[in-house]
């Protein structure tokens, strides 16, 4: 990919979900977990072109940036931790929630703009009705309505996908 | 009942936060970062010397050739000469 702005639209892409694996499941404090989003996209973008098959992709970051997490708590002196020890024990519930809400991002991502941003906003971001009315100019009144329009929406686009989520079980040789 | 119950689709929302913007757009500007280093990169390829005393201290061969050792650049150099 030789596309900047393709490039960009990849990183905002995984950037959320490059982040909850570092600190969701893995609790890296922040210089960490700065460090190893870097590297991951860093790398990423060394070997894109043996990543052309866009399903490809996803896991192979997630892979990627698990592997960096564990190496990044291995040197923060937890050298008795293998990485067995790490999936099984603290982060697996966590990797396989987040693998189910990058499907409910990828759907969200297939709605109207407006209704991305207001559930975006209330759900993730934990916005107010107030705070979310000043910013998109609308009544709060009306917030939990179209709030609950477009999680129906959300709802029915998720429903008609036959895709499961992918497990981010390949292998990362980067 | 279906699988995709709404207070789950809301419970998964949450799990995404946004990452800090800095980062993201750190790492958006990666390509730029990645092309200031080519004079870098050019020398450590050419140099084994050199190369060695570059990956035993990133931090401080970005200091010395002018470049900002942020988490980005750092990133950055490190892959550019894992896969050189």
């Amino acid at each position: 990919m030789g596309d900047e702005a393709a490039w960009r639209e990849l990183v905002e892409r995984f950037s959320r979900y490059v982040y909850a694996i570092a600190v969701g499941a893995y609790r890296l404090g922040r210089d960490d977990a700065e460090e190893v989003f870097q590297e991951v996209f860093a790398r990423t973008y060394e070997h894109l072109d043996r990543l052309r098959d866009d399903g490809a992709i996803r896991p192979w970051i997630g892979q990627l940036t698990r592997r960096l997490a564990i190496d990044r708590l291995r040197a923060g002196g937890r050298e008795d931790l293998t990485g067995e020890d790490v999936d099984s024990g603290v982060a697996d519930e966590t990797l396989a929630r987040l693998e189910e809400a990058m499907a409910v991002r990828e759907a969200l991502a297939t709605l109207p703009d407006h209704c991305q941003d207001v559930l975006d906003r209330f759900f993730t971001r934990d916005e107010s009705y107030v705070t979310i009315g000043e910013a998109l100019d609308i009544p709060a009144g009306t917030i939990a309505s179209r709030i609950s329009r477009c999680l129906g929406k959300l709802r029915d686009e998720l429903e008609g996908r036959s895709d499961a989520p992918r497990a981010s079980g390949e292998q990362v040789t980067a | 009942m279906s699988a995709w119950d709404e207070d789950r689709i809301a419970r998964l929302l949450a799990e995404l936060p946004p990452a800090p913007e800095g980062w993201v757009q750190a790492a958006q500007e990666l390509p730029a970062a990645r092309a200031e280093l080519d004079g870098l990169v050019e020398r450590a390829v050419r140099d084994v010397a050199f190369r060695a005393s570059v990956l035993a201290d990133l931090e401080a061969a970005l200091r010395e050739t002018g470049h900002e050792p942020d988490p980005a650049r750092v990133a950055a150099l490190r892959a550019r000469l894992s896969s050189s």
